[in-house]
């Protein structure tokens, strides 16, 4: 058997018991990423040089098992640039939180990162300074994006489990495109000391895994408080496995109206009812509700999500690292520095964002869009107090051809209709494969449930795994 | 046509916390460029602030000690401005929800009380500093993130002296507080001043002048004088003031333009997502309430009622908490009152300043002074000899008995052991002996100084003075 093939918590259970010889993983999964990359693309290379290094663990949760990261978690003195050319060369001083935990749950991290769009700003993986990665389910369309490169990994095989940031759907909406599991966990679950903030008070780091197991084990060891993170919450963190029981009897599923309305692909919406159907014959009961201020998730993440943007990306001017514009003068360091280290989406959003925070415009759009923001967090918050979980599409179509929206970013945001509700609200939402178009393209099922509730989204998405066949799906590559 | 000033300060205090206000990174004062930061401080990518929880409670100390509101919810945020020295190009402050505000401090000037509002007080984060060289221009981190509480007063200061005692008094209350060292040469306190003039009994506000580089109180005063008569003198004489920032040059003594008013920035204000909003509750406040130490104006109080100080004396050993201290134990310990506060204020200031230490750090303890002036009391020494042992003492931090004995110092005063050098001294000066005797009194005074020169200092002059008389008029 091919150890590519194989999941984190088969790989831990054989390491743990070990059947492996040291560097058999990562060579085997070396070897994967040798033959196929070439057409996937989902690693940006650099230092390519830097060997696999086994860690030769034999103990922990997560022993022996290779971890794939985003280009924006940080890694000590391993290049991580967002895939921008203003960050070109970087290499932090330090780890993020989540790598050292990774690292001491017995896990190893590939000196490899996975593409994704320039500081997460896309859907698509169309905007890295790489260049894009092609979905191995159809190498002419997207992967998704933002973390279209951890996705494409785990989805071809070339990564066991990967870990990716989403701040309005960059795991969700990508792990729907590429047909594997992708877990945005609750606001202040996971500790963001060390992933390079897009905007602070929406992004989470989530695994991506091959199927729901992994994630829970994944969860196991990244979650948690911080003390580098006063956002991150001091909740205790249970055994998440310990929900994967495959029963679902008497769940309560909302299912909100605004979800499945104009826009949405007919195979789509076809394959998702199939989905909940599946799920009441598993025991669950569903209901209909309403989620009134969705229909402003869009405008108000395009607000926010600039606004604060625009603040992060402010540090990036040359002075202290990165790419510095040679020039005399200090603001023309500036402005040529940014001029040329940043793409035009990135442009696009610090624009955006410093105008919503601008004298005079403030008032008008950023103070009314943390409004909004609390509305649409009440409305999760009704839902709940009756129902466990709500279930929906993660994506309302399927993966895009590759330049399809590239010149249209409004139709890009809207992309992520579907994600941004749960960034806002803060609360966790897991995407899972429930099924295939025509074409051959995955489509995923998103459940989201109220915070730190990430137990009922294992429970819900597992008993529907557990039943299905979706997941064990492969793209011919 | 009078006018009248309109002064409001905004004033910077380093709170003298272990640890930096979002970091771990130390906040020593002197260190090599760059060797006091880490990630958080130096604005790497994913790195986050946490707030350092002493900061916080050093910024509502010193906002009850202004009689301030402390704010149950509070939050921090996000001002932006480029420039090298601020690695985020984000300073995290606050805006519209402060720590402390609505408070004011009473101050004496002339005899009369004045209250001066204070607006607000917040807490911030340092920048670093930049090191121009020749053509480079290098930026040392250190600085960055160390803690800084800022407090602006309501414009209800009108002259210059009333600014003057305003800083005076606060520098007191934050150092009896403990939080902050508030030395203007170590920038650990840093004062900005407006200031405006309208006519006299009006109640509008003229154009402002912001004045900076200002490095010591003296500087506001001076800074303030100067810029209230560019003020009255541009406006008698037709002009108009234009809304700008000037800089004090001290050598000069004037004022000089730093850039317009006009460009003013947006620093684009928004509530900080990497801090949470806290709640301070009731009791929390109430906590750090009850360990405010007593206050410069309650101590001076007591100082005249328990000790019968006067109100100038009880100013003057009350200027820092240390010294007070001191004052109090020393007055505790004394036989006489009186000659404690003169070798306070007397002996001791002139030593503390000569060292450039703190009176509490010379290494004289209460007791120590008390057992000196009962030496002069009781004869053993003379007050000119007592200041050179408490020199002495100071030096090598030997008891005065000890230093005495040790260098011989104690007085002559047996009559025996005089009576041979006054008779010598008798014999030697004629004619000062004739003098005294002609009837000028004065004369024995150089007889007294022959005696004193003979036994080095050490005779008790009112001994030999008596003794002098006797003899030369039983001669």
């Amino acid at each position: 058997m091919d150890v590519f093939r194989l999941t984190a918590h088969e790989i831990a259970e054989q390491s743990r018991k070990k059947e492996f010889t040291a560097g058999a993983v990562l060579s085997g999964l070396q070897a994967r990423i040798a033959a196929i990359d070439g057409k996937v693309r989902a690693y940006v290379r650099k230092n390519g040089d830097v060997p696999f290094r086994d860690t030769l663990s034999h103990s922990g949760p997560l022993s022996g098992v290779p971890v794939t990261l985003k280009d924006n978690i940080c890694t000590e003195g391993f290049n991580t640039e967002c895939c921008s050319k203003i960050l070109a060369g970087f290499k932090p001083p330090y780890d993020a939180t989540v790598v050292t935990k990774l690292r001491a749950a017995g896990a190893s991290i590939l000196p490899l990162k996975a593409n994704q769009d320039e500081f997460a700003f896309g859907s698509s993986t169309e905007n890295s300074c790489f260049g894009p990665t092609h979905n191995p389910w159809d190498l002419d369309r997207v992967p998704g994006g933002s973390s279209g490169g951890s996705a494409a990994a785990v989805a071809a095989d070339e990564a066991i489990v990967a870990l990716g940031s989403d701040t309005g759907g960059s795991i969700r909406q990508p792990a729907s495109f590429c047909g594997v599991v992708g877990l945005k966990p609750t606001y202040g679950r996971v500790s963001r000391y060390g992933l390079i903030a897009f905007a602070s008070s929406l992004d989470q780091i989530g695994p991506f895994s091959k199927d729901v197991r992994d994630s829970a084990l994944i969860m196991n060891t990244i979650a948690g408080h911080d003390p580098m993170d006063a956002t991150s919450v001091d909740v205790p963190v249970p055994d998440y496995t310990a929900a994967l029981t495959n029963d679902i009897k008497g769940l309560k599923i909302a299912i909100p109206k605004e979800y499945f309305v104009e826009g949405m692909d007919p195979e789509v919406k076809t394959i998702l009812q199939e989905a909940i159907a599946k799920l009441q014959t598993l025991g669950a009961s569903t209901g209909d509700v309403s989620l009134p201020h969705s229909k402003y998730a869009v405008p108000v993440y395009y607000i926010l999500g600039t606004a604060e943007a625009s603040s992060n990306l402010g540090r990036f001017d040359g002075v202290q690292y990165g790419l510095r514009a040679k020039t005399k003068k200090l603001v023309e360091m500036y402005t040529k520095t940014r001029g040329e280290g940043f793409g035009a989406e990135a442009k696009r959003r610090v624009l955006l964002g410093t105008f919503a925070l601008s004298h005079g415009y403030y008032d008008a759009y950023y103070l009314r869009a943390l409004k909004v923001r609390t509305l649409i967090k009440r409305d999760f918050d009704a839902v709940f107090n009756q129902f466990d979980c709500i279930v929906t599409p993660t994506a309302p179509t399927p993966a895009f051809k590759i330049g399809e929206k590239a010149e249209n970013p409004l139709q890009m945001y809207l992309s992520d209709i579907y994600t941004i509700n749960a960034n806002l609200a803060g609360i966790p939402a897991i995407s899972i494969p429930c099924g295939f178009t025509k074409k051959g393209l995955p489509v995923g099922l998103q459940i989201m449930a109220k915070p730190f509730a990430e137990e009922t989204l294992f429970r819900a998405a597992h008993a529907y795994e557990h039943n299905t066949q979706w997941h064990t799906m492969k793209p011919a590559l | 046509m009078g006018y009248e000033p309109v002064i409001g300060l905004e004033v910077h205090v380093q709170l003298k916390t272990r640890t930096k206000v979002f970091c771990g990174c130390p906040t020593a004062f002197g260190a090599e460029p760059n060797t006091q930061v880490c990630p958080v401080c130096l604005g790497m990518p994913g790195s986050l602030p946490v707030l350092n929880r002493t900061a916080f409670e050093y910024s509502v100390k010193v906002g009850l000690a202004l009689n301030c509101t402390v704010q149950e919810f509070t939050k921090f945020d996000r001002k932006h401005y480029y420039y090298p020295d601020l690695p985020k190009n984000i300073q995290i402050s606050q805006y519209d929800l402060p720590i402390s505000t609505n408070g004011f401090l009473d101050v004496e000037v002339d005899g009369t009380s004045r209250r001066i509002g204070i607006r607000r007080a917040h807490l911030e984060e340092d920048a670093g500093k930049l090191v121009h060289k020749e053509e480079k221009s290098l930026v040392d981190y250190n600085r960055t993130g160390q803690p800084l509480l800022e407090v602006v007063t309501e414009p209800d200061i009108h002259t210059p002296e009333e600014a003057y005692e305003y800083l005076s008094d606060l520098k007191a209350i934050i150092q009896y507080l403990g939080v902050s060292d508030c030395d203007m040469e170590k920038g650990t306190l840093r004062c900005d001043a407006n200031i405006s003039v309208r006519p006299q009994g009006t109640t509008g506000l003229g154009v402002k002048s912001e004045l900076k580089n200002l490095n010591s109180f003296k500087a506001v005063r001076d800074g303030l004088r100067y810029e209230i008569e560019r003020h009255i003198e541009t406006l008698t004489s037709g002009g108009t003031i234009v809304q700008e920032t000037r800089l004090w040059d001290d050598k000069a003594g004037k004022t000089v333009a730093m850039r317009s008013k006009e460009e003013a920035k947006d620093y684009r204000y928004f509530p900080e997502p990497d801090l949470p909003p806290f709640i301070v509750k009731k009791e929390q406040i109430a906590a750090i309430r009850a360990t405010l130490p007593e206050l410069p104006k309650a101590k001076r109080a007591r100082f005249q009622k328990e000790f019968g100080l006067s109100a100038e004396t009880a100013a003057m050993v009350t200027t820092t908490a240390s010294t007070a201290q001191f004052a109090e134990d020393a007055l505790k310990l004394a036989s006489n009152k009186d000659a404690v506060v003169n070798w306070i204020t007397g002996a001791l200031f002139a030593e503390s300043n000569a060292r450039g230490k703190d009176l509490a750090e010379l290494g004289i303890t209460p007791k120590a002074l008390n057992d000196l002036i009962a030496l002069v009391q009781g004869q053993t020494i003379s007050n000119l000899t007592a200041k050179a042992v408490l020199t002495e003492m100071i030096d090598s931090g030997k008891a005065a008995a000890r230093i005495i004995q040790e260098k011989n110092l104690a007085q002559i005063s047996d009559n025996t052991e005089l009576e041979a050098q006054v008779q010598a001294v008798i014999g030697e000066n004629p004619k000062s002996v004739a003098d005294f005797k002609s009837g000028k009194e004065n004369a024995v005074m150089f007889l007294v100084g022959q005696v004193m020169k003979r036994t080095r200092g050490k005779a008790n002059p009112k001994i030999v003075q008596e003794l002098l008389k006797r003899r030369i008029q039983d001669a």
